[in-house]
């Protein structure tokens, strides 16, 4: 399969690399995938509590090359953005920027997935949210 | 040395330069019908099939007349289990074979069964071998064929094909094998192995695709088939069809040139490939062969980097042709049915990487892989949120994932 130049730029220099701590109050951690299906994305992001705004994001990812890019990108995305514009992020933008064939289209998927999840965390600790709100899977 | 590295040898071979030369006459010069038996063209043309199917027989320890041509071992397999299955079906509608053959052989049992046969597919131990208790159990009086595989296309583990034969014989039932990974790589031999039916084809030993050749027993006991083409009677009606006398050509001198290299190649091969793996193996953590190393082809190797999904390797590796059993790698987007049926879990099969070494393999090529490949999945790993976890003592087959 060949991937688009977008792609391999993000698997061979991809950003953001890396984990914050999950227990610090700033972070919102989200892990989605499952090692059997052949991608986990773990998705961290950092606010500023005062602001809002995402200071800084960091992944790791177990996945194919679509799958790193997805989540690499997203990362870049993600930082100065406020948490809820984070959450306007849809898999059909990483597409489109990543030109993805269909077959990879569950990456970007997963990649979305991974953002709600990490806010839907920073807010479940910042007390925004009622369990019954996080269950978001 | 030349990039990009050749070392997917199970999926085919480069044409021998030495075959091609063999096969070059058969198109232009000596074109004639191997059928035309009344003048010097078609003559000419017969001399060089039968030549090799000498060279054929003499490979698998057979005589020239049990060789019957085909288009490939995809064909041989077809014609040797369809073949048995309507020729023996007054004798019996049962046939065994495994859960780790090619698609060939798996797809056309499943094709009979929709026709009233009825087939067992036996597992395999995690080693990748089949049980032979667990197959001499499966053996019922209806039964009329076993099909197991000599040597696997995924995982190299060669199957005891001469203790089947023997339980075949014992129990008056057909043997069939897929030699296709095996032959010209390691000795068979038909006799030896109590085999009745052998599939070959010629691009997967330095020969010519689109040609093979299905060993049919002609003693002890006299096989017969049904023919799956029809037409002007050739290969004693068995298969019917113009024969590719380029192709058989080259098909017969690629098994003769496998026959007199074999020992040295083989040898060649074997430290080639286990200095790849041992490089591997010193180098990195959490790796793992699938399938036993004591039964195994010389110049197979498959292994798994845990936390490390196969398709994402191969694109950090992308000078080195080799494939993985990663479901993102597969047409199906399934994991390698294989290395499942190993029961080793799916995320094995996410992580595999199956190294094919060739006749055209050189030990500055080996070098160069093992470097890279190393050097790739060690900046994966630091990529792998799986291999943090494992690090921090996280047991992930306790951990409940959000699967999507």
């Amino acid at each position: 399969m060949a991937y688009s130049d977008k792609v391999l730029d993000h698997y061979n220099n991809p950003r953001n690399v890396g984990s914050f701590d999950k227990s610090d109050p700033r972070v919102g951690t989200g892990m989605v995938g499952a090692p059997e299906c052949g991608d986990v994305m773990k998705l961290q992001v950092k606010v500023n509590q005062e602001t809002g705004i995402i200071e800084d994001a960091k992944f790791k990812t177990f996945g194919c090359g679509s799958a790193i890019a997805s989540s690499s990108l997203a990362t870049e995305w993600l930082r100065g953005k406020t948490v809820d514009q984070a959450l306007e992020i849809k898999n059909t933008d990483i597409v489109n920027e990543l030109s993805l064939p269909p077959v990879k289209i569950h990456c970007s998927v997963l990649a979305e997935d991974a953002i709600k999840a990490a806010i839907t965390d920073y807010k479940k600790k910042q007390g925004v949210l009622t369990p019954e709100a996080v269950a978001v899977h | 040395m030349k990039l990009p590295i050749y070392l997917d040898n199970h999926a085919t071979t480069r044409l021998d330069p030495r075959v091609f030369d063999v096969m070059k006459p058969y198109f232009t010069e000596i074109f004639g019908n191997a059928a035309s038996r009344n003048h010097s063209f078609g003559w000419e043309a017969e001399e060089a099939v039968e030549k090799a199917r000498k060279q054929i027989a003499s490979l698998i320890g057979a005589t020239a007349k049990e060789i019957v041509f085909t288009s490939g071992a995809t064909e041989s397999n077809n014609l040797a289990i369809k073949g048995v299955a309507e020729m023996y079906a007054e004798k019996g509608n049962h046939i065994i074979t495994s859960v780790t053959e090619h698609k060939a052989v798996l797809d056309t049992c499943k094709h009979l069964e929709k026709r009233g046969v009825r087939v067992t597919y036996l597992p395999v131990h995690p080693n990748g071998l089949v049980d032979l208790d667990q197959l001499r159990d499966a053996i019922t009086d209806k039964t009329i064929l076993i099909s197991v595989m000599y040597a696997n296309n995924e995982i190299g583990v060669v199957q005891p094909i001469a203790e089947i034969g023997k339980i075949a014989k014992e129990k008056g039932v057909l043997l069939h094998t897929d030699a296709v990974q095996a032959a010209g790589k390691i000795p068979v031999n038909v006799i030896a192995d109590g085999v009745d039916l052998m599939s070959i084809t010629g691009h997967k030993l330095y020969g010519p695709k689109g040609v093979g050749a299905l060993y049919v027993r002609r003693r002890n006991p006299r096989v017969q088939l049904t023919s799956q083409m029809d037409g002007g009677g050739h290969e004693r009606g068995m298969r019917s069809g113009t024969l590719n006398v380029p192709g058989i050509a080259g098909l017969g001198a690629a098994c003769e040139f496998c026959q007199k290299e074999m020992p040295e190649e083989s040898r060649r091969l074997r430290f080639l490939r286990d200095r790849l793996k041992d490089k591997l193996m010193t180098e990195l953590d959490e790796t793992y062969i699938n399938g036993t190393m004591e039964h195994r082809l010389p110049h197979n190797l498959n292994i798994s980097f845990a936390y490390v999904e196969g398709e994402s390797l191969l694109m950090g590796i992308n000078d080195i042709a080799v494939s993985s059993g990663s479901a993102c790698t597969s047409a199906t987007l399934e994991p390698s049915y294989v290395l499942k049926a190993l029961g080793a879990g799916d995320d094995i099969a996410h992580s595999s990487i199956r190294f094919g070494l060739g006749r055209f393999t050189t030990q500055e090529e080996i070098d160069y892989t093992a470097a890279k490949v190393i050097d790739v999945v060690r900046k994966l790993r630091e990529l792998s949120p799986l291999y943090e976890m494992a690090r921090e003592g996280v047991d992930l087959s306790k951990v409940v994932w959000t699967a999507h």
